[in-house]
């Protein structure tokens, strides 16, 4: 009775969008073929992006709903992007279920007491850098939705070897001042003639790179210590297994 | 009755850019008559009011907003007028004040598709009391310069099939020269030249050899039929020689060469073209059988050089392929090249100047990493050459791609690309403005920039070279040294050729930048 009762509801919110015939089943496989084809000169090869923007995330700007996205891929982004007009609602339904596949990390098993690891995420201070829900600081990566984002073994190594994948927008910078003073931070945005730089405390500094005796770009430091260690097995378990259920705002 | 025929001649009378003026530049600086200021495609400004040593002192005099992004154009200036265009569309500016004087559209039409690339539009060209524009749905316009009003209009290609025009036409010696984009759709590319005052076809010279015809031979297929050879960047023109010359994109499909064996001709090649009719006089192919799209769609830059001891007429070119070439532009023949960017695909240029091609690079199924990308070592943004100088200044993208090779399957008016590439981390990826010496390619010096750039560049009398970055910087350099001097954050990313002209007896500089065009003085 509850599949039913879920059934109806499905075709219920079908309904709302498309009146006429229910939308077409995507074949992924089909789709990556026609995205190859047809989207990578703008997409990038694997979806990561180029021209177009990067599709292998869960949430599209223009796309919030599968029907959306459909929409999306045959009509275009005026002025943009072309509408895939030649291809046919299951093309345009495959390589809809495509981008989805590479957009999402699919569910899997996880380990742990998630319940816990909540407490140790508050416990071991990790609020001081990042933002749940509204609640913590924004120095850090927001979290409400890495679960999915990330899989868990992606989250469990963050935990304990941040510098191995430092997200996009959090390059540390070492700038050495004209009067010889180091100043620390992440960029938060650079051009040719100047760069500007969030430091630990939340400010916002910006210099002239002329007027700065060094500009040192940290590639692969993180500004988040590693906790190996100072987590036992069981609390890594939980907190990865926290982190993973976190699968957006609402 | 004298006033009266005053009133009535005035209007006929004034303000005509005949051929003459175009042709003779240099006696009035403070205009911009044609794409790259002179026929050469030199992009180099007499003007010398703003040196190095005032340029610090620029400021903004007035902006002009445009109702949509990405905008590329160069203006035409003349008569107190600046001449503006977008995607079909167009307007004149008073150049005192920015303010419109006129403006012109033409509609879009609803199923018009741009297949690998951008809706926009480089620029006008003007004749007599015409100003042209090349519409995105294949339209060759010709308007009254005072009212913005149509004299005529002509289709140049149906878009539906995947051809567009984005570029400024070259208008000389009573003709209006186009070429065509949709290089990534399966076209068979021209450059086209239409009759100044009734927009009558002139002539037709296909990119892509049919039958019979010299060339066609090295297309061992049927792919000629959708062997692409766009001609998306304006040309250059060498009046005392009346020749067209005019740069061909890559051949299609772009990363799948296996259904067009053969060097695809005059794909990735520089033509040179009687101006009367069209006829082919000679052609220079940059890279045979390209499988990276490296269009040669770059302007023409022509200029006399000293070549081993010998004064020569040159036409250099920075390829997208990364190579730097200096030809005869009588024959065609191969005086001097080399690499001026990261390049991993050849080993060099032999004596005739073909690439000696490095196997393993081509794209694949897995794919493969060369340098560079896609969008190459420089791609549709002008270069420079100073005369005074003898330097050449390009913007340089360095960045190389993983290139992946698919199968292709023609549809008209769809992507005919057969493959794509993944690029680089950002952070692994700079630009640079590089001066080369003209009749060697040999590096004077770099400025380096923070990301691969999509800006042209201008030189100028005055000692300066400007440029723009992605991330919205315009900026002036030495033109000597390459010392940066001057540089204003415009907000928005700039991907435009710069121009520079009078307001009064006052050099000006002028450069779009997403959606506002800025003009600046002292």
């Amino acid at each position: 009775m509850r599949w039913i009762f879920g059934f109806l509801c499905v075709a219920c919110a079908a309904a709302q969008t498309a009146p006429t015939a229910p939308e077409p089943a995507g074949d992924a496989a089909l789709g990556q073929r026609r995205f190859e084809s047809q989207c990578a000169l703008c997409h990038g090869q694997d979806g990561s992006g180029g021209r177009g923007p990067n599709l292998r995330r869960p949430k599209l700007d223009h796309a919030p709903d599968d029907a959306a996205l459909r929409k999306v891929i045959a009509e275009g982004i005026q002025p943009e992007m072309p509408g895939a007009w030649q291809l046919s609602p299951h093309e345009v339904a495959s390589v809809a279920a495509y981008v989805r596949k590479i957009g999402a990390v699919p569910p899997e098993p996880v380990p742990g007491d998630a319940a816990h690891g909540e407490q140790v995420y508050k416990s071991k201070g990790c609020a001081n850098c990042h933002m749940i829900r509204g609640t913590g600081s924004g120095f850090g990566p927001e979290l409400s939705d890495i679960g999915s984002r990330r899989s868990v073994a992606f989250l469990r190594e963050s935990i304990v070897a941040p510098q191995a994948s430092v997200p996009d927008g959090f390059l540390m910078i070492e700038a050495v001042t004209a009067s010889g003073a180091t100043v620390r931070g992440v960029r938060l945005n650079e051009d040719t003639f100047s760069i500007q730089i969030k430091d630990q405390k939340g400010q916002f500094l910006s210099f002239r790179k002329a007027d700065l005796k060094e500009l040192r770009k940290q590639r692969g430091k993180s500004p988040m210590p590693s906790y190996q260690g100072s987590l036992t097995p069981e609390e890594l378990t939980d907190l990865t297994a926290y982190l993973a259920g976190l699968r957006g705002k609402s | 009755m004298r006033l009266a025929w005053v009133a009535l001649l005035a209007p006929v009378l004034a303000a005509q850019v005949p051929f003459e003026r175009i042709v003779n530049a240099d006696r009035e600086p403070g205009s911009w008559l044609t794409y790259s200021r002179n026929y050469l495609g030199q992009r180099f400004s007499p003007l010398n009011q703003i040196t190095p040593a005032n340029v610090a002192q620029l400021k903004v005099k007035w902006a002009y907003q445009f109702d949509v992004p990405n905008n590329e154009v160069s203006p035409i200036v003349a008569d107190g007028v600046m001449y503006v265009t977008g995607p079909n569309r167009a307007a004149a500016l008073d150049l005192k004040t920015g303010r419109e004087l006129w403006h012109w559209r033409r509609p879009i039409p609803a199923d018009y598709q741009n297949i690998g690339f951008g809706r926009v539009n480089r620029g006008p060209a003007i004749l007599d009391d015409r100003l042209f524009i090349a519409t995105l749905d294949c339209y060759l316009v010709a308007l009254d310069i005072k009212s913005g009003q149509e004299r005529w209009s002509t289709q140049v290609a149906d878009y539906k099939p995947g051809y567009s025009m984005t570029l400024a036409p070259l208008a000389y010696r009573g003709k209006v020269a186009v070429g065509i984009s949709g290089g990534e759709a399966g076209i068979r590319g021209f450059v086209d030249a239409y009759d100044a005052k009734t927009g009558q076809r002139a002539w037709r010279f296909y990119t892509i050899p049919g039958p019979g015809e010299p060339g066609h031979d090295s297309w061992k297929t049927e792919a000629w039929q959708t062997g692409g050879g766009s001609t998306w960047v304006t040309g250059a023109y060498d009046a005392d020689a009346n020749l067209l010359y005019w740069g061909v994109g890559n051949p299609g499909p772009d990363w799948n060469g296996d259904p067009r064996p053969g060097d695809n001709l005059y794909t990735c090649s520089l033509v040179a073209l009687d101006g009367d009719t069209g006829k082919l006089k000679w052609h220079f192919q940059f890279t045979p059988h390209d499988t990276h799209d490296w269009d040669s769609a770059h302007v023409p830059v022509l200029f006399d050089a000293v070549i081993r001891g010998q004064k020569r007429k040159v036409v250099a070119n920075a390829n997208r392929n990364a190579f730097y070439y200096v030809l005869d532009r009588e024959n065609g023949q191969f005086l001097a090249g080399q690499a001026y960017s990261k390049q991993t695909w050849a080993k060099g240029l032999d004596d005739s100047g073909r690439p000696m091609e490095i196997p393993g690079t081509q794209p694949s199924d897995e794919g493969t990493l060369v340098w560079p990308n896609l969008n190459g070592a420089t791609v549709w943004f002008s270069p420079s050459y100073s005369p005074a100088l003898g330097l050449f200044y390009v913007a340089v993208r360095e960045t190389g791609a993983t290139y992946f090779k698919r199968e292709a399957d023609y549809k008209p008016g769809t992507f005919f690309a057969g493959g794509g590439q993944r690029e680089l981390p950002p952070d692994d990826v700079w630009g640079a403005i590089r001066a080369l010496d003209a009749a060697s390619g040999k590096m004077a010096w770099e400025f380096k920039l923070n990301s691969p750039p999509w800006a042209g560049v201008l030189s100028t009398a005055g000692g300066l070279v400007f440029s723009g970055t992605t991330e919205g910087n315009f900026f002036a350099l030495d033109a000597k040294t390459g010392k940066p001097l001057w540089d204003f954050q415009a907000g928005g990313g700039i991907g435009a050729n710069p121009i520079s002209f009078s307001i009064g007896n006052q050099q000006h500089i002028a450069i779009a930048a997403d959606r506002v065009l800025y003009v600046f003085g002292l």
